[in-house]
């Protein structure tokens, strides 16, 4: 790793989850999940699927309203505020503003299809943040050049291929600036001879210091560049710790089945 | 070698291979013209043997007053249609709100005025002063109904409103056209609920709701021709006023009807620039362009 975390004790996590519950119905996504994430650091959230891990990213995002537990994003109370003994939900502003600071990449993409590249790597900053255009436009085609679509600023998502949409959206987070970005999945949805670009764009950024939160199937990324890896199953946390511990010396039975079961 | 068919006796496949192509022949097409063209022939003959009196339509076709009728029915095809647009949009969203109340009532609306007929709506807003005579807030302004309730105002409430009904169903079939992850997408940048939908759903919706919103502007042209029952002096009631003069009846209603025609045209070629502005992207995407 090029960009140390710094994890020295008594600093402050960036994510920081404790005891997050979460039902749909009768079925539970989320089981008292807890979890740390220091700035600068890269955890990759691993499990087979329905365990759970796709949901937790968006509960930090509240794409999902947690039913229990707590969410901190840098020492603030997230899609809460604590008054006496309560927690009142905050309101739909409120909850858009703290958004701002957290990005997320999608597995389906999910770029403004009615609006060109640039259009959408700007549409953040400029509606929600309200910064000049001509300054977010030069941001944007910096950004564009980064993840190497400088030359595809006019054309349209449809007419690009899954990893170029899904380099796009990257830069579209990212144009936000924010303290951490959160990938759902980020390559589920790209032809195989795709993966790799994408996968390029996660790994440089990384190594810029970025915090990040990757829910991947792909091990060899989370062992190449993931400081922390975190294995769900049915919605628990099994076992966490740093990519190296988890990935090679499985201590659960659960994570070393699941481990032996994707290498096949 | 794979088995290949023997070549018929006596000639080789390579004879056969370059023999002359004969298309075949569609029978039934030339049959149908014939028959289409010979029933053409007779309409046309009746027509010229019909009383028409064709130099009528010729002299009414740019009578100020017919052309002030066309004025005021393509007036009012716009106020009734930017009437029910507004309200299609705001019941829309209310009829997808999570607020129950916002839903309950945006059905309400939906239920009421697509229910009843068009024309007992004109009738109704049109008689409204027969059970309120006076519209206000009491103590700071009161208008006499009758004073307000112009056949303009009337018709254009009773065409507007029930358009409405139609268009949020319209609007709200749009709505739910678009992707869920779009909805995510717009949320995760941080965007208000307004500026999602200003910005992300609207926009896209627009692709589903326009044509089909095309064609309720066409049918408003025609729509307006009720509001002559009402005495508002759109095409068709100034057309009825000349003929109960002249008695020229289906000399006039072809005026008429030549007018909705071209306002038709007009707004088809509209509707077609509209469309495509909505399809971006999308369209892009289809021509390659």
């Amino acid at each position: 790793m090029a960009a140390q975390p710094n994890q020295q004790a008594g600093a402050a996590p960036l994510i920081r989850a404790v005891d997050v519950t979460k039902h749909f119905g009768s079925v539970v996504a989320l089981d008292k999940v807890s979890l740390n994430v220091m700035r600068g650091e890269v955890c990759c959230i691993i499990g087979s699927s329905g365990s759970g891990k796709s949901t937790f990213l968006r509960c930090i995002n509240m794409l999902e309203r947690i039913d229990g537990g707590a969410i901190w994003l840098n020492e603030q109370l997230v899609g809460y505020r604590s008054e006496g003994t309560k927690l009142y939900e905050l309101r739909d502003n409120e909850i858009a503003r703290q958004r701002r600071r957290v990005g997320m990449v999608f597995q389906r993409f999910n770029l403004f299809p009615h609006m060109t590249v640039l259009q959408n790597v700007m549409e953040g900053p400029v509606t929600v943040l309200k910064e000049p255009a001509a300054r977010v436009r030069e941001e944007a085609l910096e950004l564009l050049r980064r993840v190497g679509l400088a030359d595809k600023a006019d054309a349209y998502p449809g007419q690009l291929s899954g990893g170029q949409q899904q380099r796009v959206a990257i830069a579209r987070a990212l144009c936000m600036k924010p303290e951490l970005m959160l990938f759902d999945e980020p390559t589920s949805a790209l032809d195989p001879e795709l993966v790799a670009e994408v996968l390029a764009v996660m790994r440089d950024l990384a190594d810029s210091g970025m915090t990040m939160m990757v829910v991947t199937h792909e091990l060899g990324f989370a062992r190449d560049v993931a400081d922390t890896v975190v294995f769900m199953q049915k919605g628990q946390v099994v076992e966490a710790g740093p990519a190296e511990a988890v990935l090679s010396n499985p201590t659960h039975p659960q994570t070393i089945a699941f481990m032996s079961a994707v290498r096949k | 070698m794979t088995a290949l068919a023997p070549p018929p006796i006596g000639k080789s496949a390579h004879q056969i291979a370059n023999m002359q192509l004969v298309p075949r022949r569609h029978y039934g097409r030339i049959v149908a013209s014939v028959v289409i063209i010979v029933l053409l022939l007779a309409f046309a003959r009746a027509l010229s043997k019909s009383q028409i009196e064709w130099s009528y339509v010729r002299q009414f076709l740019t009578a100020p007053v017919i052309l002030s009728g066309l004025a005021h029915t393509l007036l009012m095809t716009v106020c009734a249609m930017l009437l029910g647009i507004g309200l299609g949009v705001v019941f829309a969203i209310m009829r997808v709100s999570p607020n129950p109340v916002l839903r309950s009532v945006a059905m309400g609306y939906i239920f009421l005025f697509r229910g009843a007929p068009a024309l007992l709506q004109l009738l109704l807003w049109f008689n409204l002063a027969l059970i309120f005579p006076t519209i206000g807030i009491p103590g700071l302004f009161e208008f006499r109904t009758v004073d307000l309730m112009t056949p303009f105002v009337a018709a254009m409430l009773g065409l507007g409103i029930q358009q409405g009904a139609y268009t949020a169903e319209v609007v709200r079939g749009g709505l739910l056209a678009v992707d869920s992850g779009q909805y995510e997408a717009a949320r995760a940048i941080g965007m208000t609920q307004f500026q999602m939908l200003r910005r992300i759903v609207l926009p896209q919706a627009m692709r589903v709701i326009v044509p089909p919103v095309g064609n309720e502007v066409i049918g408003m042209v025609k729509l307006t021709s009720l509001a002559s029952v009402i005495q508002y002096d759109e095409i068709l009631h100034n057309a009825q006023i000349i003929y109960f003069a002249n008695s020229r009846v289906l000399e006039l209603l072809i005026v008429a009807s030549i007018w909705y025609l071209f306002a038709v045209s007009l707004l088809s070629i509209g509707q077609y620039y509209i469309e495509r502005h909505f399809g971006r992207g999308a369209t892009a995407l289809r021509t390659g362009v």
